[in-house]
């Protein structure tokens, strides 16, 4: 039976002193993880917040739920160990672009295949800012760092394909400045079941400040990004009056009213629409041509890896004559010295 | 004339099998030393195989062994040199000739003595034995593959399941030189083959046509004779040195109540641990195969914040991989297990063949002062024991725990009395009681380990991480206290000596030549030892299973001898250990990197030698 749980935010709060620069986006996206977790009715010491290596995954020192800050691209496969060793558990994970999608790459597809049940807060900086400014599997080609003066000559990873291409089941975006959308998300991402991936525009105000400015700016917001909602048509600008058609097998921006386009023409989302077709599109969609989609782009309710196991470990126990040590030990062929 | 049944009895007897890699020769010697078991004898086992699953048919590169050693009296090792070879082809007899006994017995193939066969082992004549000069051996002609034919001609099955049950003539054909029932051997290929009546029905045929047929020709085949070991009474079955690790590691979480969680990757020769813990979900096992050696340890380290007992298993160049992991666990103070189930190496090495050389590694191959407790297996059934051990070390200390055992102990198999839980040795992991007192780093003043709590338990919320922190659990850079943090871990470490019994010797507490050995090879140093005690050598074997920290009274042990030497299977990693513990000694060495067990005629030379320089 659920009891009831007033929870608000300073409850979430360690007694640590945050320590990212001033003006991070990381400062923003702590406060909407915690009035998130405030929201969700479950018991403060069954959340395990779970990091890798970078400056957000100082994060679980700033909670005050049980936390572990752990090595460099691993915070996926240690979530994996937790939540399977104690599914009642609700786990998160923080990880970066480059702790999540370069040495942790493998983790990172391998977590999402598996669907196990974990949140995934994936910080997308496009930079390398604990080490000082190199850059990242995020990183635009041709743009300057510590480590690319001419330039870097390899295209990004742009994450939401990834995880369409890992057969991922739930993809979200949003970005570090919209509190109460992100909250939203994350909250989203907690009640869905399944690796849940939620990609934060998160601003380094040091080593790449401005990165995401041309799509997070508050003041063209609501021309630049699309808040999708599952079952709503996908309408934006400052006078809703822009939609996204599919037409010829691609999106494509219209008017609503000019060219005899009708509210009816506009694209409604299916966020749980199996074929990843449209979220891969929706995923790709970039300035200038079209908005940025934010919100839950895919929600596919699938097989849930941690379940699995319970099941078939209750399968197990139920079938076998073998229930202690004792049994298994003389078990099979064995024979008696009298 | 009639010529008798020659019947050779003996105290032990060594049997190779061997073919080629697809003849199923592990299975007709497992089968064989099952059955040898059965009937009271003590046994030992060495599967021999290349590491290609199927190498070119007919090859010395393709063929694979299985050798046992069966006694009367108790049996150690699985023998130095075979006193018969069963060759399914001539590159078997190739491949094993220089480990057969003089005046041994070889059963061979007669229908695979062919020219084609003569071409692809690379011999130069028609005449293998004498290009491999095995003159004053028995060689006893068999045309198992016809013979074999022959008794599958009126059933309806192909060629290729005909070539396959080859082995079970050999099989049959041995029980009877070995005076073996064949009912043990019936039920098992019943219960294998139970749901395909034909293949079953050519199994049986087939063994009992080798049984019979020498049974018939009796008068060419000696006959060996081993009577049963006196052993002690109980409840007895045989186990491989990697089931018994899964088992001790069940045993431990059964006894500590709690869950086991392993997280592994396939790599040889260790998979077997993984596989065996795989099948006990009806024990409650988590068994997580990952997707590369790192995430094999990390979802362990995981499972072990969240409080199950959290094993992983590997070989080699997987610990490799699982270093950076393994620092997590030496600093964050968390319960873990690591099987290294030791091969050749380096690199990929000798993947099918054993070694000890992952010593060091395992001391000293990771970033910063990262002490962890070292355990080492010693026989394939005490595998067991100390996977038992390790677990109650961890969780009763908090620290990580590798256990070293090795090729030759997680495929070999031994007898085993098979033990009750209720006698093993209580485990009480440090789970935290008293929320108002709790702080993560808080630790037992004697033991120095800290507390466990994990998520789920009201009240004991905190944060734990790979950054160096003051002994309240906070992140600290403050220079001294990094000192103090890294001699606490040490410390921790060296205070599970106090859980450890004393080193005890095979032999008397001083004399000319002390042997030294550790993990893996202590049944071929303890019969070099014995044999040499009998003949009146004064020389004593100490042979470790608790490598960092040695037990209390090494030093002690260590005093009272004239010379000592340490023989180890790599080039001289415990003895450089034993020279920075205990430099007031002068260690000779003994070290052999061949991807086999020591042989006991080695040993016992070496000794000899030494004791008379």
């Amino acid at each position: 039976m659920l009891e009831t749980l007033n929870y608000t935010l300073k409850d979430f709060k360690s007694e640590n002193e945050v320590r990212w620069c001033p003006g991070c986006g990381d400062h923003a996206v702590l406060n909407a993880v915690q009035k998130a977790m405030a929201n969700l009715g479950i018991r403060h010491e069954d959340f395990a917040v779970i990091s890798g290596i970078g400056c957000s995954s100082r994060f679980p020192y700033y909670m005050s739920t049980y936390g572990f800050h752990t090595i460099h691209g691993r915070a996926a496969a240690i979530a994996s160990g937790v939540k399977c060793a104690n599914p009642k558990l609700t786990v998160w994970e923080i990880t970066g672009d480059g702790d999540a999608l370069a040495i942790g790459g493998n983790h990172f597809i391998h977590v999402i295949r598996r669907n196990i049940d974990i949140n995934i807060i994936l910080f997308n900086n496009k930079i390398y800012g604990l080490t000082k400014g190199q850059y990242s599997p995020t990183t635009d080609r041709g743009f300057v760092t510590k480590t690319s003066p001419m330039g870097t000559i390899e295209d990004p990873f742009v994450p939401g394909r990834l995880v369409l291409g890992a057969g991922g089941s739930f993809f979200a975006r949003c970005v570090d400045n919209n509190l109460k959308h992100s909250q939203e998300v994350f909250e989203e991402a907690a009640k869905f079941k399944g690796t849940s991936v939620v990609e934060v525009l998160q601003n380094c105000v040091i080593f790449n400040d401005g990165i995401h400015e041309a799509i997070t700016d508050p003041k063209t917001r609501e021309e630049r990004q699309i808040f999708l909602k599952h079952g709503e048509p996908m309408i934006f600008g400052n006078n809703r009056d822009k939609g996204i058609v599919l037409e010829k097998g691609k999106l494509r921006v219209v008017q609503l009213g000019e060219d005899g386009v009708k509210p009816e023409d506009i694209l409604v989302h299916d966020a749980s629409d199996q074929d990843g077709f449209l979220h891969q599109s929706l995923i790709s969609m970039k300035l200038p041509d079209f908005p940025v989609a934010m919100g839950v782009i895919r929600a596919v309710p699938s097989k849930v890896y941690n379940e699995a196991m319970e099941a078939q470990i209750a399968e197990a126990k139920a079938k076998s004559k073998i229930t202690s040590v004792d049994q298994l030990l003389s078990s099979g062929n064995t024979w008696t010295v009298e | 004339m009639s010529i008798e049944t020659k019947v050779i009895e003996l105290e032990e007897v060594s049997i190779r099998f061997s073919g080629d890699s697809g003849d199923g020769m592990q299975l007709t010697g497992t089968l064989f030393s099952d059955t040898s078991s059965l009937i009271g004898n003590d046994i030992s086992t060495f599967p021999d195989y290349p590491s290609e699953i199927r190498a070119p048919q007919g090859t010395v590169a393709g063929v694979s062994g299985f050798q046992i050693q069966i006694g009367k009296k108790k049996i150690n090792t699985p023998g130095d040199l075979a006193h018969v070879l069963v060759a399914m082809n001539p590159a078997a007899v190739k491949a094993n000739a220089k480990y057969m006994m003089p005046g041994g017995t070889i059963f061979y193939d007669s229908d695979s003595f062919n020219q084609k066969n003569f071409e692809k082992a690379k011999f130069t004549t028609d005449d293998p034995f004498t290009e491999l000069n095995l003159l004053d051996h028995i060689k006893v002609p068999v045309p198992i593959t016809q013979l074999t034919r022959e008794a599958l001609k009126d059933l309806e099955i192909d060629n290729k399941s005909i070539l396959r049950s080859k082995n079970m003539f050999a099989l049959g054909l041995i029980c009877w030189v070995f005076s073996r029932p064949l009912d043990y051997i019936e039920k098992y290929i019943t219960k294998k083959f139970g749901k395909k009546e034909l293949v079953l029905e050519a199994n049986l045929r087939v063994l009992h046509a080798g049984y019979n047929y020498a049974w018939n020709l009796q008068h060419m085949t000696p006959r060996y004779v081993v009577h049963p070991a006196p052993i002690e009474k109980g409840l007895y079955r045989n186990i491989s040195g990697n089931l018994a690790t899964a088992w001790g590691l069940l045993a431990a979480a059964e006894k500590a109540g709690l869950e086991l969680f392993i997280g592994s990757y396939p790599i040889t020769p260790a998979t077997e641990v993984l596989q065996a813990l795989a099948e006990r979900k009806d024990l409650g096992v988590k068994s997580f195969q990952a997707e590369d050696e790192i995430a094999g340890i990390c979802t362990s380290i995981g499972a072990a914040f969240a409080g199950d007992l959290a094993v992983t298993s590997t070989s080699g160049p997987g610990f490799a991989l699982k270093s950076e992991a393994l620092g997590l666990s030496v600093m964050a103070e968390l319960p873990l297990v690591v099987v290294n189930v030791q091969r050749g190496g380096p690199s990929t090495g000798l993947p099918t063949k054993t070694e000890q050389a992952d010593l060091l590694q395992t001391l000293y191959g990771r970033n910063g002062e990262s002490p962890v407790v070292v355990v080492a297996a010693s026989t394939p059934s005490d595998c067991f024991y100390y996977a038992y051990m390790s677990a109650k070390i961890a969780l009763e200390r908090m620290v990580p725990v590798v256990l070293l055992t090795d090729g030759f102990l997680g495929n070999g198999t031994e007898p085993w009395k098979v033990p009750k839980v209720a006698d093993l040795p209580s485990i009480t992991p440090r789970i935290a009681r008293d929320a108002s007192k709790f702080k993560p780093y808080q630790r037992d003043p004697k033991t120095l380990a800290r507390e466990w709590a994990f998520p789920g338990m009201d009240g004991f919320q905190h944060r734990i991480g790979g950054l160096e922190k003051d002994p309240g659990g906070n992140v600290s850079q403050d220079p001294a206290n990094h000192q103090l943090m890294c001699e606490i871990r040490r410390d921790k470490v060296e205070a599970v000596a106090d859980m450890l019994p004393n080193l005890e010797l095979v032999g008397e507490n001083s004399g000319d030549l002390l042997v030294v050995g550790w993990g893996g090879t202590l049944g071929h140093l303890d019969t070099a030892v014995r044999e040499l005690q009998v003949k009146g050598t004064k020389i004593s074997l100490a042979h470790f299973n608790y490598i960092k920290p040695l037990p209390s009274n090494t030093k002690e042990v260590f005093s009272k001898f004239e010379k000592i030497v340490v023989c180890e299977l790599n080039l001289g990693q415990f003895v450089g250990y034993l020279r920075d513990k205990m430099p007031e000694h002068q260690y000779h060495q003994f070290n052999k990197v061949q991807g086999l067990p020591f042989t006991i005629q080695e040993l016992s030379d070496h000794f000899i030698k030494l004791i008379e320089e």
